[in-house]
Protein backbone atom coordinates (compact mmCIF):
# COMPACT_ATOMS: atom_id res chain seq x y z
CA UNK A 1 0.00 0.00 0.00
CA UNK A 2 2.28 2.71 1.06
CA UNK A 3 2.41 6.47 2.03
CA UNK A 4 0.33 8.21 0.11
CA UNK A 5 0.97 12.09 -0.65
CA UNK A 6 -1.89 14.97 -1.73
CA UNK A 7 -0.20 18.33 -2.90
CA UNK A 8 -3.05 20.94 -3.48
CA UNK A 9 -1.60 24.53 -4.41
CA UNK A 10 -4.60 26.00 -6.11
CA UNK A 11 -5.49 29.84 -6.94
CA UNK A 12 -9.14 30.85 -8.46
CA UNK A 13 -10.98 33.97 -8.75
CA UNK A 14 -14.25 34.01 -7.23
CA UNK A 15 -17.11 36.09 -6.92
CA UNK A 16 -16.59 37.82 -4.02
CA UNK A 17 -13.04 37.12 -3.35
CA UNK A 18 -9.65 35.20 -4.49
CA UNK A 19 -9.01 31.54 -3.28
CA UNK A 20 -5.81 30.49 -2.52
CA UNK A 21 -4.94 27.13 -1.14
CA UNK A 22 -1.86 25.28 -0.07
CA UNK A 23 -1.05 22.41 1.69
CA UNK A 24 0.04 18.68 2.03
CA UNK A 25 -1.98 15.93 3.17
CA UNK A 26 0.07 12.72 4.18
CA UNK A 27 -2.34 10.69 6.25
CA UNK A 28 -5.58 10.40 8.11
CA UNK A 29 -8.20 12.88 8.00
CA UNK A 30 -7.94 16.50 6.89
CA UNK A 31 -10.71 19.04 7.83
CA UNK A 32 -11.34 21.80 6.13
CA UNK A 33 -13.03 24.43 9.12
CA UNK A 34 -14.40 27.66 7.71
CA UNK A 35 -18.24 29.66 7.33
CA UNK A 36 -20.25 28.78 4.37
CA UNK A 37 -19.16 30.30 1.47
CA UNK A 38 -15.50 30.56 1.87
CA UNK A 39 -14.35 28.68 -0.57
CA UNK A 40 -14.25 25.09 0.95
CA UNK A 41 -16.42 22.99 -1.81
CA UNK A 42 -14.46 24.78 -4.28
CA UNK A 43 -11.59 23.38 -3.10
CA UNK A 44 -12.73 19.90 -3.00
CA UNK A 45 -13.90 20.40 -6.23
CA UNK A 46 -10.72 21.94 -7.99
CA UNK A 47 -8.79 18.25 -6.28
CA UNK A 48 -11.32 16.55 -7.46
CA UNK A 49 -11.50 18.06 -11.20
CA UNK A 50 -15.07 18.72 -11.69
CA UNK A 51 -13.68 22.42 -11.39
CA UNK A 52 -11.15 23.77 -13.00
CA UNK A 53 -9.28 26.95 -11.09
CA UNK A 54 -7.22 29.52 -12.52
CA UNK A 55 -3.79 27.90 -11.97
CA UNK A 56 -1.60 26.16 -9.61
CA UNK A 57 -0.74 22.57 -8.92
CA UNK A 58 -3.05 19.32 -8.15
CA UNK A 59 -0.95 15.78 -7.71
CA UNK A 60 -1.08 12.73 -6.12
CA UNK A 61 1.57 10.58 -5.03
CA UNK A 62 1.18 6.50 -4.10
CA UNK A 63 3.89 4.62 -5.76
CA UNK A 64 5.07 7.53 -8.40
CA UNK A 65 3.52 10.89 -8.77
CA UNK A 66 1.06 11.84 -10.79
CA UNK A 67 0.21 14.93 -11.87
CA UNK A 68 -3.70 15.79 -11.79
CA UNK A 69 -3.95 19.73 -12.42
CA UNK A 70 -0.80 21.64 -13.35
CA UNK A 71 -1.67 25.05 -15.19
CA UNK A 72 2.20 25.61 -15.99
CA UNK A 73 2.20 22.16 -18.14
CA UNK A 74 -1.11 22.41 -19.24
CA UNK A 75 -2.26 19.24 -17.52
CA UNK A 76 -5.69 18.84 -16.99
CA UNK A 77 -6.90 15.56 -15.93
CA UNK A 78 -10.76 14.56 -16.19
CA UNK A 79 -12.45 13.61 -13.29
CA UNK A 80 -12.60 10.01 -14.66
CA UNK A 81 -8.82 10.12 -14.77
CA UNK A 82 -8.13 10.86 -11.04
CA UNK A 83 -8.79 8.59 -8.14
CA UNK A 84 -10.65 10.80 -6.28
CA UNK A 85 -14.14 9.70 -4.85
CA UNK A 86 -16.61 12.49 -3.88
CA UNK A 87 -18.97 12.71 -1.63
CA UNK A 88 -21.85 14.83 -2.51
CA UNK A 89 -23.84 16.49 0.82
CA UNK A 90 -26.61 15.07 -0.84
CA UNK A 91 -25.25 12.16 -1.90
CA UNK A 92 -26.37 12.21 -5.51
CA UNK A 93 -27.56 8.28 -5.34
CA UNK A 94 -28.72 7.76 -8.93
CA UNK A 95 -32.77 7.64 -8.79
CA UNK A 96 -33.13 6.07 -11.56
CA UNK A 97 -30.96 3.22 -10.44
CA UNK A 98 -31.28 0.60 -7.81
CA UNK A 99 -28.85 0.67 -4.62
CA UNK A 100 -26.83 -2.67 -6.45
CA UNK A 101 -26.76 -0.62 -9.78
CA UNK A 102 -25.96 2.26 -7.87
CA UNK A 103 -22.69 0.76 -6.09
CA UNK A 104 -21.70 -1.28 -9.28
CA UNK A 105 -21.02 2.15 -10.91
CA UNK A 106 -17.93 2.69 -9.52
CA UNK A 107 -16.61 -0.47 -11.03
CA UNK A 108 -14.63 -0.60 -14.74
CA UNK A 109 -15.34 -3.29 -17.20
CA UNK A 110 -12.41 -5.69 -15.72
CA UNK A 111 -13.41 -5.15 -12.30
CA UNK A 112 -14.52 -8.35 -10.60
CA UNK A 113 -18.24 -8.62 -10.11
CA UNK A 114 -18.01 -9.59 -6.74
CA UNK A 115 -16.94 -6.22 -5.35
CA UNK A 116 -20.45 -5.05 -5.71
CA UNK A 117 -21.32 -8.16 -3.02
CA UNK A 118 -18.65 -6.85 -0.78
CA UNK A 119 -20.00 -3.79 -0.79
CA UNK A 120 -23.43 -4.80 0.36
CA UNK A 121 -22.18 -6.83 3.01
CA UNK A 122 -19.56 -4.60 4.14
CA UNK A 123 -21.61 -1.61 4.68
CA UNK A 124 -25.20 -3.18 5.80
CA UNK A 125 -27.06 -3.32 3.22
CA UNK A 126 -28.41 -6.51 2.76
CA UNK A 127 -31.97 -7.00 1.92
CA UNK A 128 -32.03 -3.77 -0.29
CA UNK A 129 -29.98 -4.65 -3.28
CA UNK A 130 -33.23 -3.76 -5.26
CA UNK A 131 -34.40 -0.99 -3.73
CA UNK A 132 -34.81 2.67 -4.81
CA UNK A 133 -32.93 5.39 -3.44
CA UNK A 134 -36.51 7.24 -2.74
CA UNK A 135 -37.32 4.14 -0.89
CA UNK A 136 -34.18 4.19 1.74
CA UNK A 137 -33.78 6.33 4.76
CA UNK A 138 -30.92 8.60 5.44
CA UNK A 139 -29.00 6.22 6.73
CA UNK A 140 -28.96 3.71 4.17
CA UNK A 141 -28.34 6.72 1.71
CA UNK A 142 -25.69 7.66 2.94
CA UNK A 143 -23.73 3.91 3.21
CA UNK A 144 -25.01 3.60 -0.22
CA UNK A 145 -22.78 6.69 -1.67
CA UNK A 146 -20.17 5.42 0.42
CA UNK A 147 -20.02 1.66 -0.88
CA UNK A 148 -20.46 3.36 -4.57
CA UNK A 149 -17.48 5.16 -3.83
CA UNK A 150 -15.79 2.91 -2.01
CA UNK A 151 -15.88 0.27 -4.91
CA UNK A 152 -14.70 3.00 -7.08
CA UNK A 153 -11.40 2.44 -4.76
CA UNK A 154 -10.16 5.74 -4.59
CA UNK A 155 -6.76 6.98 -3.42
CA UNK A 156 -8.54 9.88 -1.79
CA UNK A 157 -11.98 10.72 -0.47
CA UNK A 158 -13.66 13.73 -0.19
CA UNK A 159 -16.34 14.54 1.87
CA UNK A 160 -18.92 18.19 1.30
CA UNK A 161 -20.36 18.99 4.38
CA UNK A 162 -21.65 15.20 5.02
CA UNK A 163 -24.31 16.37 7.58
CA UNK A 164 -25.03 19.94 7.40
CA UNK A 165 -28.69 19.18 5.62
CA UNK A 166 -29.66 16.82 8.60
CA UNK A 167 -31.27 16.51 12.35
CA UNK A 168 -29.55 15.98 14.98
CA UNK A 169 -30.69 12.25 16.01
CA UNK A 170 -29.66 11.15 12.43
CA UNK A 171 -26.23 13.12 12.18
CA UNK A 172 -25.02 11.30 16.11
CA UNK A 173 -25.76 8.11 14.23
CA UNK A 174 -24.46 8.86 10.70
CA UNK A 175 -21.00 10.33 12.43
CA UNK A 176 -19.92 7.46 13.75
CA UNK A 177 -20.70 5.13 11.10
CA UNK A 178 -18.38 7.46 9.00
CA UNK A 179 -15.88 7.80 11.82
CA UNK A 180 -15.61 3.92 11.72
CA UNK A 181 -15.61 4.00 8.02
CA UNK A 182 -12.33 6.21 7.85
CA UNK A 183 -10.84 4.56 10.13
CA UNK A 184 -10.37 1.88 8.26
CA UNK A 185 -9.93 3.47 5.27
CA UNK A 186 -6.49 3.01 3.86
CA UNK A 187 -6.13 6.52 1.52
CA UNK A 188 -6.50 10.13 2.23
CA UNK A 189 -9.34 11.98 3.11
CA UNK A 190 -10.64 15.55 3.61
CA UNK A 191 -13.74 16.41 5.37
CA UNK A 192 -15.19 20.01 4.74
CA UNK A 193 -17.48 21.61 7.40
CA UNK A 194 -18.68 24.55 8.67
CA UNK A 195 -18.93 22.85 12.26
CA UNK A 196 -16.46 22.57 14.58
CA UNK A 197 -17.52 20.01 16.29
CA UNK A 198 -17.57 17.98 13.03
CA UNK A 199 -13.85 18.94 12.11
CA UNK A 200 -12.69 18.31 16.15
CA UNK A 201 -14.58 14.84 16.26
CA UNK A 202 -13.15 13.69 12.46
CA UNK A 203 -9.98 15.52 11.50
CA UNK A 204 -6.30 15.03 13.11
CA UNK A 205 -4.81 18.35 11.18
CA UNK A 206 -7.27 20.95 9.97
CA UNK A 207 -7.05 24.19 7.96
CA UNK A 208 -9.07 26.72 8.76
CA UNK A 209 -10.19 28.76 5.51
CA UNK A 210 -12.09 32.61 5.44
CA UNK A 211 -12.34 34.39 2.84
CA UNK A 212 -10.48 31.98 0.25
CA UNK A 213 -7.66 32.00 2.46
CA UNK A 214 -5.87 29.50 4.95
CA UNK A 215 -5.92 31.60 8.03
CA UNK A 216 -4.47 28.80 10.47
CA UNK A 217 -3.23 25.18 9.45
CA UNK A 218 -1.79 22.76 12.18
CA UNK A 219 -3.37 19.47 14.31
CA UNK A 220 -6.74 19.82 15.58
CA UNK A 221 -5.87 20.53 19.10
CA UNK A 222 -3.19 22.78 18.76
CA UNK A 223 -5.88 24.99 16.97
CA UNK A 224 -8.54 24.52 19.29
CA UNK A 225 -6.13 25.24 22.38
CA UNK A 226 -4.39 28.37 20.56
CA UNK A 227 -6.61 30.03 17.91
CA UNK A 228 -3.90 33.19 17.86
CA UNK A 229 -6.44 34.76 15.23
CA UNK A 230 -9.76 36.47 16.30
CA UNK A 231 -11.84 34.64 13.32
CA UNK A 232 -9.99 31.45 14.19
CA UNK A 233 -11.21 32.06 17.27
CA UNK A 234 -14.57 32.29 16.58
CA UNK A 235 -14.63 29.51 14.41
CA UNK A 236 -13.57 27.42 16.95
CA UNK A 237 -16.16 28.77 19.06
CA UNK A 238 -14.63 31.06 21.59
CA UNK A 239 -17.26 33.58 22.21
CA UNK A 240 -16.09 35.91 24.68
CA UNK A 241 -13.74 38.26 22.53
CA UNK A 242 -12.65 41.56 22.97
CA UNK A 243 -10.43 44.93 22.03
CA UNK A 244 -7.47 45.23 23.94
CA UNK A 245 -5.44 48.34 25.11
CA UNK A 246 -1.79 47.37 26.55
CA UNK A 247 -1.22 48.32 30.17
CA UNK A 248 2.13 46.72 30.78
CA UNK A 249 4.01 43.43 29.43
CA UNK A 250 1.18 41.42 31.32
CA UNK A 251 -1.95 43.35 31.96
CA UNK A 252 -4.31 44.58 29.91
CA UNK A 253 -7.96 46.36 29.36
CA UNK A 254 -10.39 44.65 27.57
CA UNK A 255 -12.14 47.96 25.92
CA UNK A 256 -15.81 46.23 24.82
CA UNK A 257 -16.36 44.88 28.74
CA UNK A 258 -14.14 47.38 30.53
CA UNK A 259 -12.44 45.25 32.73
CA UNK A 260 -8.82 44.95 33.17
CA UNK A 261 -6.75 41.84 33.15
CA UNK A 262 -3.58 40.08 33.74
CA UNK A 263 -2.50 37.41 31.47
CA UNK A 264 0.15 34.22 31.88
CA UNK A 265 1.49 35.23 28.48
CA UNK A 266 3.93 37.82 27.80
CA UNK A 267 2.22 40.83 25.02
CA UNK A 268 3.18 41.32 22.29
CA UNK A 269 2.76 44.14 20.11
CA UNK A 270 0.80 42.31 17.36
CA UNK A 271 -1.77 40.88 20.15
CA UNK A 272 -4.94 43.43 19.51
CA UNK A 273 -7.68 41.03 21.37
CA UNK A 274 -8.57 38.70 23.65
CA UNK A 275 -10.67 35.25 23.93
CA UNK A 276 -11.52 33.74 27.21
CA UNK A 277 -13.68 30.41 27.05
CA UNK A 278 -17.23 30.49 28.63
CA UNK A 279 -16.27 28.02 30.46
CA UNK A 280 -13.15 29.73 32.07
CA UNK A 281 -15.16 31.59 34.57
CA UNK A 282 -15.32 30.33 38.40
CA UNK A 283 -17.35 32.20 41.04
CA UNK A 284 -14.59 33.79 43.37
CA UNK A 285 -14.52 36.60 46.11
CA UNK A 286 -14.27 40.07 45.45
CA UNK A 287 -10.74 40.85 45.93
CA UNK A 288 -8.94 38.28 43.44
CA UNK A 289 -7.08 38.48 40.29
CA UNK A 290 -9.19 39.50 37.25
CA UNK A 291 -12.49 39.71 38.72
CA UNK A 292 -15.65 40.73 37.10
CA UNK A 293 -18.80 42.03 38.69
CA UNK A 294 -22.22 40.43 37.77
CA UNK A 295 -24.60 43.16 38.72
CA UNK A 296 -27.77 42.75 36.28
CA UNK A 297 -26.59 39.69 34.53
CA UNK A 298 -29.43 37.37 33.03
CA UNK A 299 -29.95 33.47 33.44
CA UNK A 300 -30.65 31.29 30.47
CA UNK A 301 -31.49 27.47 31.22
CA UNK A 302 -30.23 25.01 29.15
CA UNK A 303 -31.11 21.33 29.60
CA UNK A 304 -27.45 20.37 30.19
CA UNK A 305 -25.92 24.31 30.96
CA UNK A 306 -26.96 27.49 32.55
CA UNK A 307 -25.99 30.63 29.60
CA UNK A 308 -25.18 33.73 31.87
CA UNK A 309 -25.30 36.69 30.05
CA UNK A 310 -23.35 39.99 32.36
CA UNK A 311 -24.26 43.21 31.21
CA UNK A 312 -20.86 44.21 29.48
CA UNK A 313 -21.86 41.13 27.23
CA UNK A 314 -19.38 37.91 28.56
CA UNK A 315 -20.87 34.80 28.29
CA UNK A 316 -20.57 32.54 31.34
CA UNK A 317 -21.63 28.89 31.20
CA UNK A 318 -22.03 26.24 33.64
CA UNK A 319 -23.12 22.36 33.26
CA UNK A 320 -26.08 21.48 35.20
CA UNK A 321 -27.82 18.19 35.88
CA UNK A 322 -31.50 18.19 33.70
CA UNK A 323 -33.93 18.46 36.71
CA UNK A 324 -31.39 21.47 38.36
CA UNK A 325 -33.75 24.73 37.81
CA UNK A 326 -32.43 26.91 39.97
CA UNK A 327 -28.84 29.06 40.33
CA UNK A 328 -27.96 32.09 42.21
CA UNK A 329 -25.45 33.95 40.35
CA UNK A 330 -23.04 34.68 42.17
CA UNK A 331 -21.64 38.46 42.87
CA UNK A 332 -18.37 37.78 41.30
CA UNK A 333 -16.36 35.49 38.90
CA UNK A 334 -12.94 35.35 37.76
CA UNK A 335 -10.87 33.82 35.23
CA UNK A 336 -7.20 32.51 35.21
CA UNK A 337 -4.56 34.20 33.79
CA UNK A 338 -3.86 31.02 31.75
CA UNK A 339 -6.76 30.62 30.38
CA UNK A 340 -7.00 34.31 28.68
CA UNK A 341 -6.35 33.67 24.75
CA UNK A 342 -4.20 36.75 23.27
CA UNK A 343 -5.30 37.26 19.53
CA UNK A 344 -4.23 39.00 17.02
CA UNK A 345 -6.69 40.41 14.14
CA UNK A 346 -5.74 39.79 10.11
CA UNK B 1 -63.73 8.77 -55.07
CA UNK B 2 -61.66 9.72 -51.35
CA UNK B 3 -57.60 10.13 -51.60
CA UNK B 4 -55.96 8.22 -48.86
CA UNK B 5 -52.75 9.32 -50.28
CA UNK B 6 -52.61 12.09 -48.06
CA UNK B 7 -52.35 9.95 -44.81
CA UNK B 8 -49.63 7.47 -46.26
CA UNK B 9 -47.36 10.86 -47.22
CA UNK B 10 -48.55 12.47 -43.58
CA UNK B 11 -47.51 8.77 -41.99
CA UNK B 12 -44.39 8.28 -44.00
CA UNK B 13 -42.94 12.00 -43.53
CA UNK B 14 -43.93 12.56 -39.63
CA UNK B 15 -42.34 9.16 -38.48
CA UNK B 16 -39.27 9.99 -40.38
CA UNK B 17 -38.81 13.51 -39.39
CA UNK B 18 -39.48 12.38 -36.01
CA UNK B 19 -36.71 9.90 -35.84
CA UNK B 20 -34.16 12.65 -37.29
CA UNK B 21 -35.89 15.35 -34.78
CA UNK B 22 -35.53 13.24 -32.08
CA UNK B 23 -31.83 12.31 -31.69
CA UNK B 24 -30.64 15.51 -33.22
CA UNK B 25 -32.72 17.48 -30.62
CA UNK B 26 -30.97 15.42 -28.04
CA UNK B 27 -27.49 15.67 -28.95
CA UNK B 28 -27.64 19.32 -29.72
CA UNK B 29 -29.42 20.14 -26.30
CA UNK B 30 -26.22 18.15 -24.68
CA UNK B 31 -23.73 19.74 -26.79
CA UNK B 32 -25.78 23.65 -25.66
CA UNK B 33 -25.42 22.53 -22.06
CA UNK B 34 -22.38 21.75 -22.10
CA UNK B 35 -20.99 25.18 -23.70
CA UNK B 36 -19.19 27.17 -20.88
CA UNK B 37 -19.26 30.15 -22.81
CA UNK B 38 -22.57 31.89 -22.28
CA UNK B 39 -22.22 34.41 -25.57
CA UNK B 40 -21.55 31.45 -27.90
CA UNK B 41 -24.60 29.44 -25.50
CA UNK B 42 -27.23 32.14 -26.30
CA UNK B 43 -26.36 33.01 -29.87
CA UNK B 44 -26.36 29.19 -30.47
CA UNK B 45 -29.61 28.61 -28.73
CA UNK B 46 -30.97 31.53 -30.43
CA UNK B 47 -30.47 30.19 -33.94
CA UNK B 48 -32.24 26.85 -33.04
CA UNK B 49 -35.21 28.31 -31.66
CA UNK B 50 -35.41 30.77 -34.70
CA UNK B 51 -37.54 28.36 -37.00
CA UNK B 52 -40.60 28.24 -34.44
CA UNK B 53 -40.25 32.22 -33.98
CA UNK B 54 -40.68 33.21 -37.57
CA UNK B 55 -43.74 32.74 -39.81
CA UNK B 56 -43.71 28.80 -41.72
CA UNK B 57 -43.30 30.73 -44.91
CA UNK B 58 -40.77 32.60 -43.79
CA UNK B 59 -38.82 29.40 -42.97
CA UNK B 60 -39.83 27.97 -45.74
CA UNK B 61 -38.41 30.71 -48.20
CA UNK B 62 -35.11 30.16 -46.54
CA UNK B 63 -35.07 26.54 -47.00
CA UNK B 64 -36.08 27.16 -50.52
CA UNK B 65 -33.52 29.58 -50.81
CA UNK B 66 -30.91 26.67 -49.54
CA UNK B 67 -32.33 23.68 -50.94
CA UNK B 68 -33.82 24.96 -53.96
CA UNK B 69 -32.74 23.88 -57.60
CA UNK B 70 -30.70 26.86 -57.53
CA UNK B 71 -29.23 27.21 -54.03
CA UNK B 72 -25.98 25.98 -52.53
CA UNK B 73 -27.10 22.58 -51.24
CA UNK B 74 -29.83 21.79 -53.74
CA UNK B 75 -27.69 22.49 -56.67
CA UNK B 76 -24.81 20.13 -55.12
CA UNK B 77 -27.10 17.33 -54.52
CA UNK B 78 -28.66 17.63 -58.23
CA UNK B 79 -24.90 17.58 -59.66
CA UNK B 80 -23.24 14.59 -57.33
CA UNK B 81 -26.24 12.53 -56.85
CA UNK B 82 -28.66 13.30 -59.31
CA UNK B 83 -31.33 14.36 -56.52
CA UNK B 84 -33.61 17.21 -56.42
CA UNK B 85 -35.00 18.15 -53.19
CA UNK B 86 -37.30 21.02 -53.79
CA UNK B 87 -40.92 20.07 -54.71
CA UNK B 88 -40.33 16.51 -54.13
CA UNK B 89 -41.26 13.55 -51.16
CA UNK B 90 -38.06 14.86 -48.89
CA UNK B 91 -38.65 17.76 -49.01
CA UNK B 92 -41.83 17.35 -46.64
CA UNK B 93 -39.29 15.95 -44.43
CA UNK B 94 -36.77 18.85 -44.39
CA UNK B 95 -39.68 20.99 -43.65
CA UNK B 96 -40.70 18.77 -41.14
CA UNK B 97 -37.58 18.25 -39.32
CA UNK B 98 -36.24 22.25 -39.42
CA UNK B 99 -39.87 23.57 -38.22
CA UNK B 100 -39.59 20.42 -35.16
CA UNK B 101 -36.52 20.60 -34.04
CA UNK B 102 -36.88 24.06 -32.12
CA UNK B 103 -39.07 22.47 -29.82
CA UNK B 104 -37.16 18.72 -29.05
CA UNK B 105 -34.07 20.70 -28.66
CA UNK B 106 -36.05 23.36 -26.04
CA UNK B 107 -37.81 20.06 -24.57
CA UNK B 108 -34.43 18.60 -23.89
CA UNK B 109 -32.73 21.21 -22.94
CA UNK B 110 -35.41 22.17 -20.66
CA UNK B 111 -35.12 18.41 -18.99
CA UNK B 112 -31.34 18.13 -19.00
CA UNK B 113 -31.19 21.92 -17.02
CA UNK B 114 -33.49 19.96 -14.29
CA UNK B 115 -31.74 17.13 -13.97
CA UNK B 116 -29.62 17.50 -10.60
CA UNK B 117 -25.76 18.63 -11.73
CA UNK B 118 -24.32 17.04 -8.74
CA UNK B 119 -25.50 13.69 -10.60
CA UNK B 120 -23.45 14.36 -13.69
CA UNK B 121 -20.68 15.11 -11.72
CA UNK B 122 -21.21 12.00 -9.15
CA UNK B 123 -21.04 10.10 -12.25
CA UNK B 124 -17.41 11.57 -13.39
CA UNK B 125 -16.00 11.21 -10.26
CA UNK B 126 -16.84 7.37 -10.32
CA UNK B 127 -15.26 7.12 -13.70
CA UNK B 128 -17.94 6.83 -15.90
CA UNK B 129 -17.78 7.73 -19.46
CA UNK B 130 -19.19 11.07 -20.80
CA UNK B 131 -21.38 8.71 -22.86
CA UNK B 132 -22.34 6.51 -19.72
CA UNK B 133 -23.63 9.74 -18.26
CA UNK B 134 -25.26 11.10 -20.45
CA UNK B 135 -27.84 8.09 -21.22
CA UNK B 136 -27.71 6.24 -17.79
CA UNK B 137 -27.58 9.07 -15.77
CA UNK B 138 -29.06 12.59 -18.02
CA UNK B 139 -30.93 10.64 -20.66
CA UNK B 140 -32.75 8.58 -18.09
CA UNK B 141 -33.76 10.71 -15.41
CA UNK B 142 -34.93 13.34 -18.22
CA UNK B 143 -37.12 10.99 -19.81
CA UNK B 144 -40.78 12.45 -18.95
CA UNK B 145 -39.37 15.85 -20.24
CA UNK B 146 -37.79 14.44 -23.19
CA UNK B 147 -40.95 11.81 -24.14
CA UNK B 148 -43.52 15.08 -23.83
CA UNK B 149 -40.71 17.12 -26.11
CA UNK B 150 -41.00 14.33 -28.33
CA UNK B 151 -44.43 14.12 -28.43
CA UNK B 152 -44.96 17.67 -29.45
CA UNK B 153 -42.17 17.46 -31.92
CA UNK B 154 -44.41 14.47 -33.76
CA UNK B 155 -47.55 16.51 -33.53
CA UNK B 156 -45.57 19.62 -35.41
CA UNK B 157 -44.20 17.53 -37.82
CA UNK B 158 -46.97 16.35 -38.56
CA UNK B 159 -49.17 19.43 -38.67
CA UNK B 160 -46.25 21.02 -40.66
CA UNK B 161 -47.84 23.32 -43.32
CA UNK B 162 -46.15 27.10 -44.65
CA UNK B 163 -43.00 25.83 -44.51
CA UNK B 164 -43.50 22.67 -46.41
CA UNK B 165 -45.82 24.52 -49.24
CA UNK B 166 -42.98 26.44 -50.15
CA UNK B 167 -40.27 23.82 -50.52
CA UNK B 168 -42.27 21.17 -51.24
CA UNK B 169 -45.37 22.26 -52.89
CA UNK B 170 -48.60 20.66 -52.90
CA UNK B 171 -48.64 18.03 -55.87
CA UNK B 172 -51.31 15.32 -55.04
CA UNK B 173 -49.74 11.79 -54.00
CA UNK B 174 -46.30 13.17 -53.78
CA UNK B 175 -45.74 15.95 -51.36
CA UNK B 176 -49.75 16.37 -50.54
CA UNK B 177 -49.95 15.70 -46.65
CA UNK B 178 -52.48 16.05 -44.30
CA UNK B 179 -52.77 19.36 -43.62
CA UNK B 180 -52.59 20.70 -47.29
CA UNK B 181 -55.23 17.69 -48.45
CA UNK B 182 -57.79 19.49 -45.79
CA UNK B 183 -56.78 23.07 -47.36
CA UNK B 184 -56.74 22.18 -50.97
CA UNK B 185 -60.18 20.43 -50.32
CA UNK B 186 -61.72 23.29 -48.17
CA UNK B 187 -60.58 25.39 -51.28
CA UNK B 188 -62.07 23.60 -54.04
CA UNK B 189 -65.71 23.37 -51.47
CA UNK B 190 -65.26 19.53 -50.77
CA UNK B 191 -65.86 19.87 -47.04
CA UNK B 192 -66.82 16.02 -46.61
CA UNK B 193 -63.32 15.13 -47.74
CA UNK B 194 -61.52 17.61 -45.85
CA UNK B 195 -63.73 16.87 -42.52
CA UNK B 196 -62.59 12.71 -43.13
CA UNK B 197 -58.85 14.11 -42.89
CA UNK B 198 -59.48 16.47 -39.77
CA UNK B 199 -61.53 13.57 -38.27
CA UNK B 200 -57.90 11.68 -38.97
CA UNK B 201 -55.76 14.16 -37.77
CA UNK B 202 -57.98 14.79 -34.41
CA UNK B 203 -57.78 11.24 -33.76
CA UNK B 204 -53.67 11.02 -33.65
CA UNK B 205 -53.74 14.23 -31.92
CA UNK B 206 -55.83 13.16 -28.65
CA UNK B 207 -53.44 10.13 -28.65
CA UNK B 208 -50.43 12.20 -28.75
CA UNK B 209 -51.49 13.91 -25.93
CA UNK B 210 -52.41 10.41 -24.27
CA UNK B 211 -49.79 9.23 -24.36
CA UNK B 212 -47.61 12.39 -23.38
CA UNK B 213 -49.52 12.89 -20.15
CA UNK B 214 -49.55 9.30 -18.79
CA UNK B 215 -45.72 8.69 -19.72
CA UNK B 216 -44.94 11.98 -17.80
CA UNK B 217 -47.20 11.60 -15.06
CA UNK B 218 -46.01 7.55 -14.62
CA UNK B 219 -42.09 8.59 -15.11
CA UNK B 220 -42.57 11.10 -12.12
CA UNK B 221 -44.57 9.20 -9.70
CA UNK B 222 -41.79 6.70 -9.63
CA UNK B 223 -39.07 8.32 -8.98
CA UNK B 224 -40.59 11.32 -6.89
Amino acid sequence: MGNKLLKVDIQKKLKEFDLKIDFELKKGCLGILGPSGGGKSMTLKSIAGIVDPDSGVVSLTTDKETIYYDSNKKINLKPQDRKVGYLFQNYALFPNMTVEENVACGLSKDDDKSIVSDMIKRFHLEGLEKRYPRQLSGGQQQRVALARIIAYGPDVILLDEPFSAMDTVLREKLRIELINLLDNFEGLSILVTHDRDEAFQFCDELLVLDKGEIIAKGTTHEIFENPRNVQVAKLTGLKNISKIEMIDDYHLKALDWDVEFEVAKKISPNITHIGIRAHDFHPSRKDDVNVVGTLNASKLERPFEWEITLANGIWWKVDKQIYEHEFDIPNYLKVDPKNIVLLEEN
Amino acid sequence: MMDWTPIGISMKTASLSILITFFLGLIVAWIIVKIKNDTIKIVLDGIFTLPIVLPPTVVGFFLLYIFGVRGPIGRFLIEYFSVKIAFSWSATVIAAVVMSFPLMYRSARGAYEQVDSNLLDAGRTLGMSEWKIFWKILFANALPGIISGGILAYARGLGEFGATAMLAGNIAGETRTLPMAVYSEVAAGNMMDASNYVIFIVIIAFIAIFIMDYVTIRKEKQWK
